[in-house]
């Protein structure tokens, strides 16, 4: 282990520009999971399937992914209003959730992921921009431009739902629908169509997210398993639905995991992640009435 | 005469919001206490502190002569405390006999109070069913019943535990003339078999003619505990009621 | 007893199979079988603590590659015979099983199966990086070619995989007809109302995770010679999850035939597909299966033929405890 001021602070800088693309891939989860309760853990499926859209408009066109994830977001967007629909019918509805609802998500899970396996095989796919590639050179710091660009979109991205969330009626709504149910019926808000518009817009940013991944790194179909305990962990320690806690939980993480890679070898960084949501699980005071 | 139930100085928030304000009442053996207040006043809170189910942030309860801070929801069960819930919560996959056959199995065989053969137990679990008019639906699922009927169930489930403090919570709600006076009948006749009970009630005809004692609860803080023809005449009991 | 009775039927069950498979004369049965008495095992695990306490482990994938990799690391210290490495798998696996319980059962349960598939990763991090046991290149555990008096060795594993699973359906029979079986549905049914009958739910989750995983890692410790070349990759292999959580899921999560019903089913079917179609596609088939059956056939396989047994004319009065279905007008949430 060679310690160097110049590694040391290009982990934590390269660590806080993967945390805020982290944040992107959780937000649609703080969404579903902190905010509806939903345990979607087929959220890094979706997100694999959007990378491969954009690799594939890419691959053919040429088409800069970014933009191509976000002409698609409406079709992610009636995906998720789909799923979560059927999830209602199925399960909510019943009060099943808890058993047959994750085992539905995670037979998604494995359906969206042998599905892109048939097609694509196992080889890693990635996209050509022209912002793949070139490293910006500040001081000692090493910034590729590959990771500092779906960085600052992943921001933007963020921003963007906060602002929906908290501006909007439907933001509103959406935060209301997880306190008080009840209260909304008596409003003429049918919390049913706040809860599909919620889930949607949670499968929607899997789209954007899905490309920012495959810009920073080669994707195959098994990729997104790393994602899911990473996710769960952000969100968890993020506060459960607060976009804001979510992206400072993930550059933490971030962080950690880059120090850890940098200085430990990078076969022990998938134990990071899952490792703080362990132990975030096994300290919180969480009761059986609390959350 | 010792308390067989001590609650002092108890207080619980959630976040920054106070539900339970320093509350201390005490219960003697054989007592049936009334608890009211208006909707939201921490009724309910109350009890799930008292049993377990939720955790005081200060204050003590004592029950029986032992100290139960710290202890498990099914711990205090087996010391003697049983409940209903507001809602009630049968266990939905098990006949009503099987229902039953819960408390008896993990409180009352504990305590070796009952004889483990099956067919003692069944025979426990028909007789209370009669106790409260279920006998005819022993093998049905809680599905199958009426939401009334769900109430009944609720309470033989909280009388298998063969508790000293029953607290029945709303067990009423919901209920005809005839059959709030069921309730109160079997109730009455548990308090002669030596079980205290806290009955809470918005039924104030039930409560007045139940109740040798009267507590009431409004935001929180306890503002009467006497004779409920006193309680009832308090010009801050009455305000309560009718808004502030 | 019943019980005694139950096992030793099953056991003559287990016989009469092991001599079908003899009379075919070919080898590959074994295989074959064994595979699919190995997810016997693995489902019939799951179910004790997914479908009795309701309480959904992602994680089967660990159990199992514990009871694997607990084999390979006693055998490079000194040999010993196979069923002692199944009983230190089952230990390992259980004291595992125990110590996760620990940590995350009194939190809600989808925070506890979050947790289980944290946990498999970790192992599956640590696993990679302990060279000992070969590390992410992988361990050879050298099969004999033969043992007496039972031929080839593949038959020998057969057996004793035989033995565990119905040394496992006897274990979940026994439990579910016991107090334990009672207390455990109140857990899945509703856990407040659990503990304010008496039921201490936390011990009894423990007993739950800890028999579940320690049946996993039984399943797993002869895995390596199964095998020949174990790697990570092979032991904490999603199939492993998703099976365990499909064959209980499909087959009925009530009692111990579902999960049989369900491994013998989806066993066999995969092991059909791996040789006629791509394994690949086979796993599609069990994702699609398991996805449609949980929303149509929320009970199973068993729950349907319950719903025809109980429309029948005749009127035979259904099994005390069903699945807690749609529609129930008492549910609270």
């Amino acid at each position: 282990m060679i310690f160097s001021f110049d590694l040391l602070i290009n982990a934590i800088v390269s660590g806080i520009l993967i945390g805020a693309f982290y944040a992107a891939v959780t937000a649609g989860v703080s969404i579903s999971f902190g905010i509806l309760d939903i345990v979607n853990i087929a959220h890094p499926a979706f997100i694999i399937l959007g990378s491969y859209i954009a690799y594939i408009v890419n691959a053919s066109f040429g088409f800069d992914p970014i933009i191509t994830s976000i002409v698609v977001t409406p079709a992610f967007y009636a995906l998720g209003a789909g799923i979560y629909q059927v999830y209602y019918v199925s399960f909510e509805k019943r009060g099943q959730e808890s058993l047959r609802g994750l085992a539905f998500f995670f037979g998604l899970l494995f359906i969206t992921e042998v599905t892109l396996v048939l097609y694509f095989g196992v080889d890693y796919r990635y996209v050509e921009a022209p912002y793949i590639g070139p490293t910006w050179h500040v001081g000692p710091l090493d910034i590729p431009l590959r990771i500092l660009m779906p960085c600052l979109v992943s921001l933007l991205l963020i921003a963007a739902l906060q602002l929906v969330l908290t501006r909007t009626f439907i933001g509103r709504a959406i935060m209301a629908v997880a306190q008080d149910q009840f209260a909304l019926k008596l409003l003429a808000v049918d919390p049913i169509r706040i809860k599909r518009i919620a889930f949607g817009i949670s499968i929607a940013s899997a789209s954007l997210a899905g490309a920012f991944l495959i810009i920073i790194q080669p994707v195959e179909p098994s990729v997104g398993r790393e994602y899911i305990g990473r996710v769960f962990a952000i969100c968890v320690l993020g506060g459960m639905g607060s976009l804001p806690g979510t992206v400072i939980a993930a550059m933490l993480v971030g962080v950690f995991e880059s120090l850890t890679s940098t200085f430990y070898g990078p076969s022990w960084a998938p134990a990071v992640s899952f490792g703080f949501l362990l132990l975030t699980l096994a300290v919180r005071p969480a009761g059986l009435l609390g959350r | 005469m010792s308390k067989l139930l001590a609650v002092d100085n108890l207080s619980k928030r959630f976040g920054g919001f106070v539900a339970l304000d320093n509350i201390s009442i005490a219960v003697n053996p054989g007592e049936r206490v009334g608890l009211i207040g208006p909707n939201g006043s921490g009724k309910s809170t109350l009890v799930n502190c008292i049993c377990g189910t939720l955790q005081n942030e200060t204050g003590s309860v004592r029950f029986d002569g032992h100290l139960l801070d710290g202890r498990n929801a099914h711990q205090r069960t087996r010391r003697g405390l049983a409940r209903t819930f507001q809602l009630p919560r049968p266990f939905a996959s098990l006949n009503l006999v099987d229902n039953l056959r819960i408390p008896l199995l993990y409180t009352v065989s504990v305590r070796g109070s009952v004889g483990h053969s099956p067919r003692a137990v069944e025979g426990r679990c028909i007789d209370l069913l009669r106790q409260v008019g279920l006998e005819g639906k022993a093998s049905r699922l809680p599905r199958e019943l009426t939401q009334v009927e769900m109430r009944k169930l609720e309470l033989a489930r909280a009388m298998a535990a063969e508790p000293k403090l029953l607290i029945a919570d709303e067990s009423m709600a919901g209920l005809t003339h005839s059959e709030v006076e069921e309730i109160l009948s079997l109730l009455v006749r548990l308090n002669d078999q030596g079980v205290t009970i806290i009955l809470i009630e918005h039924i104030m005809r039930a409560v007045m003619s139940f109740s040798q004692r009267l507590v009431v609860l409004v935001s929180g803080r306890k503002v009467a505990d006497g004779d409920p023809n006193d309680v009832v005449r308090d010009p801050e009991v009455e305000r309560a009621y009718l808004g502030q | 007893m019943r019980s005694d009775l139950f096992f030793l039927v099953c056991l003559a069950v287990g016989a009469a199979i092991f001599a079908a498979a003899l009379a075919l004369g070919n080898d590959y049965y074994f295989f074959a079988g064994y595979v699919v008495l190995q997810y016997v095992v693995l489902a019939t695990a799951w179910n004790i603590l997914g479908g009795y306490c309701g309480y959904v482990n992602f994680g089967s994938a660990a159990f199992f590659a514990l009871g694997a990799y607990s084999t390979v690391a006693t055998h490079k210290l000194f040999p010993v015979p196979i069923p002692v490495l199944v009983i230190i798998g089952g230990a390992v696996s259980g004291v595992v099983g125990f110590g996760m319980g620990y940590l995350t059962l009194r939190l809600r349960g989808a925070f506890f199966a979050i947790a289980t598939l944290a946990l498999a990763v970790v192992l599956q991090t640590l696993i990679v990086n302990w060279d000992f046991v070969g590390g992410s290149r992988g361990a050879y555990v050298v099969r004999p070619e033969a043992i007496a008096p039972f031929g080839s060795y593949i038959k020998y594993l057969f057996l004793i995989m035989m033995l565990l699973a119905v040394g496992a359906i006897t274990v979940a029979r026994v439990i579910e007809r016991s107090r334990l079986g009672y207390g455990f549905a109140t857990i899945r049914d509703d856990e407040l109302a659990a503990e304010a009958s008496g039921v201490p739910t936390l011990r009894l989750k423990l007993i739950a995770t800890t028999i579940s995983g320690g049946l996993m890692g039984m399943a797993g410790a002869p895995f390596p010679y199964y095998i020949g070349f174990l790697q990570p990759s092979s032991a904490f292999s999603l199939d492993y999850a998703v099976n365990s959580i499909a064959m209980p899921l499909i087959g009925g999560t009530t009692s111990w035939v579902g999960p049989l019903i369900g491994a013998v089913l989806l066993g066999s079917l995969q092991q059909i597909a791996t040789v006629t179609i791509s394994s690949a596609v086979n796993l599609l088939i069990v994702g699609f299966l398991l996805v449609g059956f949980v929303i149509v056939a929320p009970n199973g396989i068993t729950g349907l033929v319950k719903k025809y047994i109980q429309h029948r004319p005749l009127g035979q009065v259904g099994p005390r405890r069903v699945d807690a279905d749609a529609d129930a007008p008492g549910r609270v949430p």
